[in-house]
């Protein structure tokens, strides 16, 4: 993966005198003396991060953080006061209006919190308008228009108007419009904040569903950490116009940059940042089933390390399943040929890496095993332990 | 010890007016009589046309118009309204009034609006413009009517202009405000997804703004006619020279036949007018 956007010591300063507001930023002053002084209001403030390509990039912040500024700094509907914004190796902040143009129309959509769709056009015409705009002809720009309408499932309602709409399925028509011009990037702001919390999860589940089958670059603007943790790759948290943390979202929770960034976690739901793979381990004692090695020297190292179970494996990693001391036993005491697959604990299927966390509570709960997780190959990555999950679900009440 | 204000300060505005009047008189008369010339034809032009067609053809195709745009009730009205005006013997005025406020509202929209787009695309203009637009509406209309009468002398041509000037402002004023309340997002959109400054204009701004731009033009054409009446007093000629007749005959019946079909007009061009204001789809 490379850097699809580099934002480099942006700042924006509003007001009467923006340079001036620069220059006392320069000196150390910070945003409520400068706003006292100068009547200059700093909205973002030494600002630099990498996004990289196909990745869901979510800035986070409460209003007023910058990240609707910083947002429109990249498409440049604001001018920044300083700094560069380059998207690959071109600065945005030195195009001509017509280089501008251009980038807006091929290379980058946007996505509005109340859609800012055009009333008095239809469904289709709206998905169209990039295109429209861009000069594509009708009849292709229409086709084009479809099948972005039938991507997010309004092929039906192409002729209607948007009023005709609900938000939700206005906000469909936004998302539509902005993947007809098929952008490597597209800006959402706030995206799916005017939305009831029903629609917004399943437009959120949408958004990386999209995003699995074409993988673009996409910088979502958002106020909800739930909603950043759920659909972001990796997320920069804004706190009065600065970026105070940018990283995946396990390391945000786990590592919190300041105590701005830890009270956003109050109330924050654990069990959907992490998955099966975050928490499990590999202290398990595991075993390789091959030929030649026998089952007995499986039970002596389970006696030899204190433990009740092993994890049988074959030769490329793959889970087979969980055996214990006494299972083990059984079969090698038992009538003929002792095999592995006669040992082995019913009921302990193997749990996928991503399954969410809120899913693996359940599984454990109802199982005295440790989970093994697996990743989509089949192959053995570690187990949860109950006492894995608590401690986990402990974390979010530490507070 | 002076007994009135006036006798220690004079400031002659009178008469500076006047001496401008006759300055502009005096060197712009060819740019003037060009002027005059194309307002006459337009006109004449559209007087000849709704006087070419006779009463029995025209108030069908206005009747069902009305119909068509508003509903079979004021179709109903506006059938009322044509008999009485036919059957009063005031058709011809009629037909005069509504081509003098046709011709006018033609030029006052035709300057209006890109003034009004112009205001709202630039704070400069829209600071200058705004002033003159508050001086145009409150000046009583009659004032106008003594340059406009100066420069272009008695008939339809003066008193075409003589509207126009009165009847501009709301359109100027309304589209300003509709285009400047587009919401930004709106506009945010327009230009994320690469619209060049005109597409702006006409892909998002201005369709945007119909409403209150349409509001605009209907306002424009229902002052156009209020002056028109008054334009009679140099001779426009329509219902206002009937009203104004009565007026100095004292005749209340006379007067009041013109104020009816004053008040029939501006009952049929208000609501034919509204109902393209209302966004139309799929009829």
């Amino acid at each position: 993966m490379s850097a699809k956007i580099r934002v480099e010591n942006l700042y924006k300063v509003f007001g009467p005198d923006p340079d001036e507001g620069m220059r006392l930023l320069e000196q150390g002053f910070d945003k409520e003396a400068i706003f006292e002084k100068t009547g200059n209001t700093v909205g973002v403030r030494d600002a630099s991060f990498e996004i990289e390509e196909g990745e869901i990039f979510v800035v986070m912040g409460l209003s007023g953080s910058g990240k609707s500024t910083i947002v429109r700094m990249l498409n440049r509907l604001i001018d920044a006061t300083s700094g560069r914004v380059l998207i690959g190796d071109r600065d945005v902040n030195s195009m001509s209006r017509n280089e501008l143009i251009d980038l807006r129309r091929r290379d980058m959509s946007m996505v509005f919190q109340s859609f800012a769709l055009m009333p008095h056009k239809t469904v289709l015409q709206n998905a169209a308008f990039g295109l429209e705009v861009a000069g594509v002809d009708q009849a292709s720009r229409e086709e084009r228009a479809m099948k972005a309408l039938d991507q997010v499932g309004l092929k039906a309602n192409a002729r209607s108007y948007p009023d005709e709409l609900s938000g939700g399925m206005q906000q469909r028509v936004g998302l539509a419009r902005a993947l007809a011009v098929d952008p490597s990037i597209m800006l959402m702001d706030e995206a799916f904040s005017a939305l009831d919390p029903l629609i917004r999860t399943e437009m959120q589940d949408e958004l990386v569903a999209l995003q699995r089958e074409h993988r673009r670059t996409i910088v979502f603007i958002s106020h909800d950490l739930d909603e950043a943790m759920r659909i972001g790759d990796r997320i920069a948290i804004m706190q009065g116009g600065a970026v105070v943390q940018v990283g995946t979202p396990e390391e945000i929770v786990s590592n919190p940059a300041n105590e701005y960034v830890r009270s956003f976690f109050y109330g924050v739901d654990v069990t959907r940042v992490y998955n099966a793979a975050d928490i499990a381990d590999r202290r398990q004692v595991t075993v390789l089933e091959r030929p030649g090695v026998s089952m007995r020297s499986a039970l002596e190292r389970l006696h030899a390390s204190n433990r009740d179970l092993a994890v049988v494996l074959d030769r490329d990693q793959h889970y087979l399943g969980t055996v214990t001391a006494e299972s083990l036993a059984a079969q090698i005491d038992g009538d003929g040929e002792p095999r592995y697959a006669d040992a082995f604990v019913n009921d302990l299927e193997p749990v996928e890496a991503a399954t969410p966390l809120a899913d693996v509570v359940a599984r454990s709960a109802a199982n005295w095993y440790p989970l093994p997780v697996v990743d989509d190959q089949g192959q053995y990555l570690g187990s949860i332990t109950r006492a894995a999950v608590l401690r986990t679900l402990d974390r979010s009440g530490e507070e | 010890m002076a007994t009135n204000f006036r006798e220690l300060i004079q400031i002659p505005v009178g008469a500076w007016v006047e001496s401008g009047v006759d300055w502009v008189q005096n060197n712009l008369a060819g740019p003037l009589d060009a002027f005059a010339a194309g307002v006459g034809f337009l006109a004449d032009a559209l007087e000849g046309l709704l006087l070419f067609l006779p009463d029995w053809i025209l108030a069908p195709l206005i009747i069902a118009f009305a119909w068509w745009r508003v509903g079979w009730r004021f179709g109903v009205f506006a059938t009322i309204a044509m008999v009485l005006i036919a059957a009063m013997g005031l058709w011809r005025e009629t037909m005069q009034t509504l081509a003098l406020v046709i011709g006018a509202s033609i030029i006052a929209l035709a300057a209006g609006l890109p003034l009004g787009i112009a205001m709202a695309r630039r704070d400069g203009v829209a600071t200058v413009v705004r002033p003159v637009l508050d001086f145009m509406q409150t000046m009583p209309p009659f004032v106008y009517l003594i340059p406009a009468a100066i420069f272009f002398g008695l008939g339809k041509v003066p008193g075409t202009i003589a509207t126009v000037i009165f009847a501009m402002p709301p359109a100027v004023r309304l589209t300003n405000l509709g285009i400047r309340q587009v919401s930004q997002e709106n506009v945010e959109a327009g230009l994320a997804f690469g619209c060049t400054s005109r597409q702006l204009l006409y892909k998002v701004q201005i369709p945007l703004a119909m409403p209150s731009i349409m509001a605009g033009i209907n306002q424009t054409i229902m002052l156009a006619l209020s002056m028109v009446v008054i334009a009679s007093m140099i001779g426009a000629g329509g219902l206002g020279n009937t009203v104004l007749t009565g007026i100095q005959r004292l005749d209340v019946g006379l007067g009041f036949e013109g104020g009816l079909g004053v008040v029939f007009l501006a009952i049929l061009l208000d609501r034919m007018t509204q109902s393209f204001g209302l966004r139309r789809r799929r009829d």
